[in-house]
């Protein structure tokens, strides 16, 4: 390997011709120093009537290096003056005629905007992503109620299989993890409850307070937030590695409908398996709060049971179920949606698994609220 | 000023590689010279990519030599390894461009590392390399999902190309390009090969390239380099494996084509 030696570049004026001799080696490994020498020369190469470059002092030469030297020249033949290199070595001929031929369009600049025409257009956009994010989700659902009648109309092509499997793992592999979160939940609501009301007496309604929030709203609520997390997130990563992959279009070639085959089973399984869940989940949530009660605030298990049979009707626990459905199919579609939106790349994959959980958490949310003035209106 | 000697860039010796129970490369040895195209060609899954990516250091070796460039992985720190590392570029099967982010970072990245280069200098850099491997200055504001399969590779050799390396490695540069564009791929790398003077090792398939650029052809067979030169003299080997690769039916077509 030639040693590197350090570029160096010598000004020769003669009158009004000026003699650049550049030496050493100019290339990447010297970038800064070399950046440095042709600004350096700039003022007296733009003052020059006539330019020479000497190249026969260079000791290696790359693309770095030709280019800040074509920039030099380059300057010159802008200003209609004679400029031109002298004693060319035949090695440097190509690369100097190669970066001769770049740069000469000009590049398209990205277009400088104030802050607040970026902060409008991010808004304007968010709207419109919004407008088709619904439309989206309406599409998904009329395209599962097509395949849900075409699948009434014809049972046998019913992929038992599939959703079989799909309950499988969303109900039955799910059971454990939220039976942890909701018993843990439970007892946290039961201890602050018991903590506060204590206080001015009322500790006997802590069992009011759990019983009716925990089969209202905490046990279907905590339970479809973690089934969007856990299994939505899940739908959106399968289907979109599948669309990735033409898997997708595969199945459409085949004359098969990917809604009936894939997306069916995974929501139905998801439509079934939350209820169960929810059920599970508030049970463990009462379970908490129970335990609780008895170990933190002194109340018997039977003290507690009679009170929570007094406090709790049927309502309460209705009004927790039939939500939960609802729940499931808003987790379902908007999971199987954001799946089949992914593109060619990795990154989209991720960005629509986190904006899956992201919508769907909300919309689960949001639909809460919904039924919340709902069920307040009809006097549940 | 060098002597033959040291004309040899890389330099493998008895280099033995395996996963588990499976020897792939067995006792290899393996010289590429300064300023020439090297290609390697083998049967798939015979260990091709396996023997450029050992070269590189991303699989380790079981034993022997590998010298790229006077430096040994074995015995040299790693502030040495890195200098040797900044002076060669990889053209990866898939192109491997960063994804987040555009074609014109992409290509700066490798100029970023250990060099002070000014955003402006940097920025005509990367169009002047742009505009070597054949794309406008407007495709560099693009991100790699925009775009196509031919535009990725082209893309990845300008990356490879950021810092002038003396070294290329190409895994497979024309699969999955149809015959035009692999012709105009070919044509691009021995014109780039020739204005910027670098050494190529190239792993390909294609036989139109092996007979349009390399300069010569290595072929790998049983985990060893069975024969090795220009292409008249692979025409003329009797390796079984290597006869039956140039003179099959596809390969003949081609071989008069080109006579």
């Amino acid at each position: 390997m030639i040693m590197a030696v350090s570029p160096s570049l010598i000004c020769n004026a003669a009158g009004e011709r000026l003699e650049l001799e550049p030496t050493g080696a100019w290339t990447t490994a010297h970038s800064e120093a070399l950046e440095a020498l042709v600004t350096g020369v700039a003022e007296r190469v733009a003052a020059a009537r006539k330019l020479a470059i000497n190249m026969a002092g260079v000791r290696e030469l790359d693309t770095l290096g030709a280019w800040l030297l074509e920039k030099l020249i380059r300057s010159c033949d802008d200003r209609g003056i004679e400029a031109q290199f002298q004693a060319l070595p035949d090695r440097y001929r190509g690369l100097l005629d190669e970066v001769r031929r770049v740069n000469r369009g000009v590049a398209e600049k990205p277009r400088s905007q104030t802050k607040l025409i970026v902060w409008l257009e991010m808004v304007g956009r968010a709207a419109i992503d919004l407008k088709a994010d619904f439309i989206t989700f309406l599409e998904m659902l009329a395209a599962l109620s097509f395949a849900i009648a075409r699948v009434v109309m014809r049972p046998q092509t019913f992929r038992l299989t599939s959703a079989v499997h799909h309950l499988y793992r969303v109900g039955w592999q799910a059971i454990p993890i939220m039976f942890l979160i909701t018993f843990l939940i439970g007892s946290i609501i039961a201890q602050q409850g018991i903590f506060h009301f204590r206080k001015f007496g009322a500790d006997a309604y802590v069992v009011d307070m759990v019983g009716i929030l925990v089969l209202r709203e905490i046990g279907v609520l905590i339970v479809s937030i973690m089934v969007a997390g856990r299994s939505g997130s899940a739908y959106t990563a399968e289907l979109g590695s599948m669309k990735m992959r033409e898997e997708i279009d595969a199945l459409r070639t085949m004359g098969f409908d990917p809604v009936e085959v894939l997306i069916l089973p995974r929501v139905l399984a998801l439509v079934i398996a939350l209820p169960i869940l929810a059920f599970l989940g508030s049970m463990a949530a009462l379970y908490g709060g129970g335990l609780v009660a008895w170990l933190y605030g002194g109340m018997s298990p039977e003290i507690f049971m009679a009170r929570l049979q007094e406090s709790v009707s049927i309502t309460h626990f209705q009004v927790g179920i039939i939500k939960s459905p609802f729940m499931a199919l808003v987790i379902g579609i908007v999971a199987c949606s954001e799946g089949l939106r992914v593109k060619g790349s990795a990154e989209s994959l991720g960005l629509q698994t986190t904006n899956s959980v992201v919508k769907a958490i909300f919309l689960v949310i949001v639909l809460d609220g919904a039924f919340a003035i709902f069920f307040a209106s009809i006097g549940m | 000023m060098a002597s033959p000697e040291t004309d040899i860039v890389i330099r493998v010796r008895d280099l033995v590689v395996g996963f588990g129970s499976q020897v792939v490369l067995d006792h290899l040895s393996l010289d590429v010279q300064r300023g020439e195209i090297l290609g390697l060609v083998g049967a798939s899954g015979g260990g091709k990519s396996v023997l450029l990516r050992t070269i590189i250091g991303l699989i380790p070796k079981r034993a022997g030599n590998i010298e790229v460039m006077g430096l040994d992985r074995d015995t040299a720190d790693p502030e040495e390894t890195r200098a040797v590392e900044r002076r060669w570029g990889i053209l990866f099967q898939q192109g491997a461009l960063f994804s987040s982010l555009t074609v014109r970072q992409n290509i700066q990245f490798p100029m970023r590392e250990g060099h002070h280069l000014s955003q402006g200098l940097m920025d005509e850099l990367a169009n002047a390399k742009l505009e070597m491997v054949g794309l406008t200055l407007s495709d560099g504001n693009k991100f790699p999902s925009e775009l196509s399969g031919g535009m990725v590779k082209r893309a990845a050799l300008a990356r490879a190309l950021a810092l002038d390396p003396e070294i290329m490695f190409l895994d497979e540069p024309t699969s999955g390009l149809d015959p035009i564009l692999a012709g105009d791929f070919d044509t691009l790398i021995r014109t780039l090969q020739k204005t910027l003077g670098f050494t190529v090792f190239m792993v390909t398939h294609d036989l139109h390239s092996l007979h349009a650029v390399c300069d010569r052809i290595a072929a790998l067979a049983d985990g060893k380099i069975v024969a090795i030169g220009p292409i008249a003299e692979l025409l003329a080997s009797d390796h079984p494996w290597v006869k039956s690769y140039f003179q099959g039916k596809r390969a003949r077509v081609i071989t008069r084509a080109t006579n």
